[in-house]
């Protein structure tokens, strides 16, 4: 297995156009398990830990640019976790310190995990994904860029470079259920943004479909809200939990946000 | 493919297969068996190392995205026969049974220490919660963090 490692984003570019078949590696925390277990053996890895380009977050005219590249440990302090508190609440979640110092927004939209834990809050704020590849850039909805389990748009030739969002500084909370707090994949998940300004409740939820779901109502349906939140689910029993507990989960977590953001 | 990467202050160069992980590397290329394998999927934290002063799963970084980077392993703690104090700590607390986590922890416990010099029990459980014990019911572990802080 090869393994290039550029340092550029155009580099990184022309790589993939030239091996539509390698698969990128940022933190590696999804890709190194299927490596180690052998689920996967890629002809080629484009390791993207040397491009400046896709670390770290900006301002952009009143938006924030999140770099693909960007980890949970930096979405969790300062002054982007001000700007987007449901994200940093949801980042403290992700696995343990190790995972969280090495995990990206950017690998959590490339698995495209329904239980992805970044996507919930990012879908309730609006989020939109910049892809660019060696023919231009598109930005994608986040809602168009997830399509299935483990599924989302991108081509073969196509990077990942940030998510752009215009945070609302609504109040807002993520939630989570599993079985203890570190280390755990959700058996649903639920971002709740009670948009003040706009006059909308919007709530992502995360592991009770085969996508991240948004689902939005206006500030005074606040009484039937967690029944439309459960009645927008697809959930499935397996492993973790089942169906009729998402259901019956996501009920109580909207409830409980909406007690927490509107109190 | 060939990798050149400093570990515990020493310019190391080593072979690698395209696929391995920096864990693979340090155990099987550089003869650092300190760092353990165990699950090899980021779950156990029993081969923590320090990636340019960051906390990692070395199960989880590719051998070539270490490449020119700084590594410290559990080996890198002690001064020559004299242990970390962090290492001092957990052999007084007794927080040491078969002692197969003990790398992991005493790195992520270094780790911990150099950002947060006197940790509560809570912060302490954050911090640790990516590494695994199946001896010590983990009492031992917060006594010995707590001895480290205080040493
Ligand atoms: C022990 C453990 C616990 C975990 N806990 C959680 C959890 O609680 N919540 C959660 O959501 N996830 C969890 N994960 C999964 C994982 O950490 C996240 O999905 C993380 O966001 C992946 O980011 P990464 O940078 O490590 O991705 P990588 O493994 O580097 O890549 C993941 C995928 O994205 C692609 N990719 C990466 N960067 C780009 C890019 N710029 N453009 C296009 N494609 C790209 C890769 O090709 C690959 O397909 C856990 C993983 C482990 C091992
Ligand atoms: S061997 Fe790396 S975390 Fe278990
Ligand atoms: S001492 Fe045996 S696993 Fe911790």
């Amino acid at each position: 297995m090869d393994v290039v490692t550029p340092r550029t984003l155009d580099e990184a570019l022309c790589l993939k156009a030239e091996l539509p078949q390698a698969r990128f590696l940022q933190g590696g925390t999804d890709v190194l398990v299927e490596l180690n277990f052998d689920r996967s053996r890629p002809p080629a890895l484009v390791n993207l830990n040397e491009v400046a380009e896709l670390r770290g977050w900006s301002r952009e005219n009143g938006a924030l640019l999140l770099g693909a590249g960007l980890t949970y440990a930096e979405a969790m302090r300062g002054a982007l976790a001000d700007e987007m508190p449901a994200l940093a609440e949801a980042s403290r979640t992700v696995g343990s310190p190790q995972i969280r110092n090495r995990g990206t927004i950017g690998g959590n939209l490339g698995t495209a995990s329904p239980a992805g834990d970044a996507l919930p809050p990012l879908l309730a704020e609006g989020a939109v994904v910049l892809v660019a590849s060696v023919r231009g850039e598109r930005r994608i909805p986040l809602d168009a860029f997830l399509v299935g389990v483990k599924r989302n748009v991108l081509e073969p030739d196509e990077i990942i470079v940030s998510v752009r969002v215009e945070p609302s500084r609504a109040p807002q909370t993520f939630m989570k259920v599993g079985p203890r707090n570190a280390m755990v994949i959700s058996v649903c998940s639920l971002a709740l943004h009670a948009d003040l300004a706009r006059g909308e409740l919007r709530a992502a939820f995360g592991s009770a479909a085969p996508t991240v779901r948004l689902v939005s109502a206006p500030l005074d349906a606040r009484e039937s809200f967690p029944d439309l939140v459960a009645g927008a689910a697809s959930p499935i029993d397996d492993v973790r939990g089942t169906a009729a507990y998402r259901r019956h989960a996501l009920r109580v977590l909207a409830g409980r946000a909406l007690e927490r953001c509107l109190a | 493919m060939k990798i050149a990467l400093t570990v515990n202050g020493e310019c190391r160069e080593t072979e690698a297969w395209g696929g391995e992980s920096l864990l693979y590397v340090l155990r099987e290329r550089l003869g650092l068996l300190g760092s353990k394998n165990a699950c090899e999927q980021g779950e156990c934290g029993s081969c923590s190392v320090l990636l340019d002063g960051v906390l990692v799963c070395a199960c989880l970084v590719l051998g070539a995205q270490a490449d020119g980077h700084v590594v410290t392993t559990v080996e890198g703690l002690a001064d020559g026969d004299r242990l970390h104090r962090v290492q001092e700590a957990y052999v007084q607390a007794g927080a040491v049974q078969c002692g197969f986590c003990t790398p992991g922890l005493v790195v992520a416990t270094v780790d911990l220490l150099e950002s947060n010099p006197s940790p509560s029990d809570d912060e302490i459980r954050e911090a640790l919660s990516g590494n695994l014990c199946r001896c010590t019911g983990y009492a031992k572990i917060f006594d010995a963090v707590h001895r480290a802080a205080m040493s």
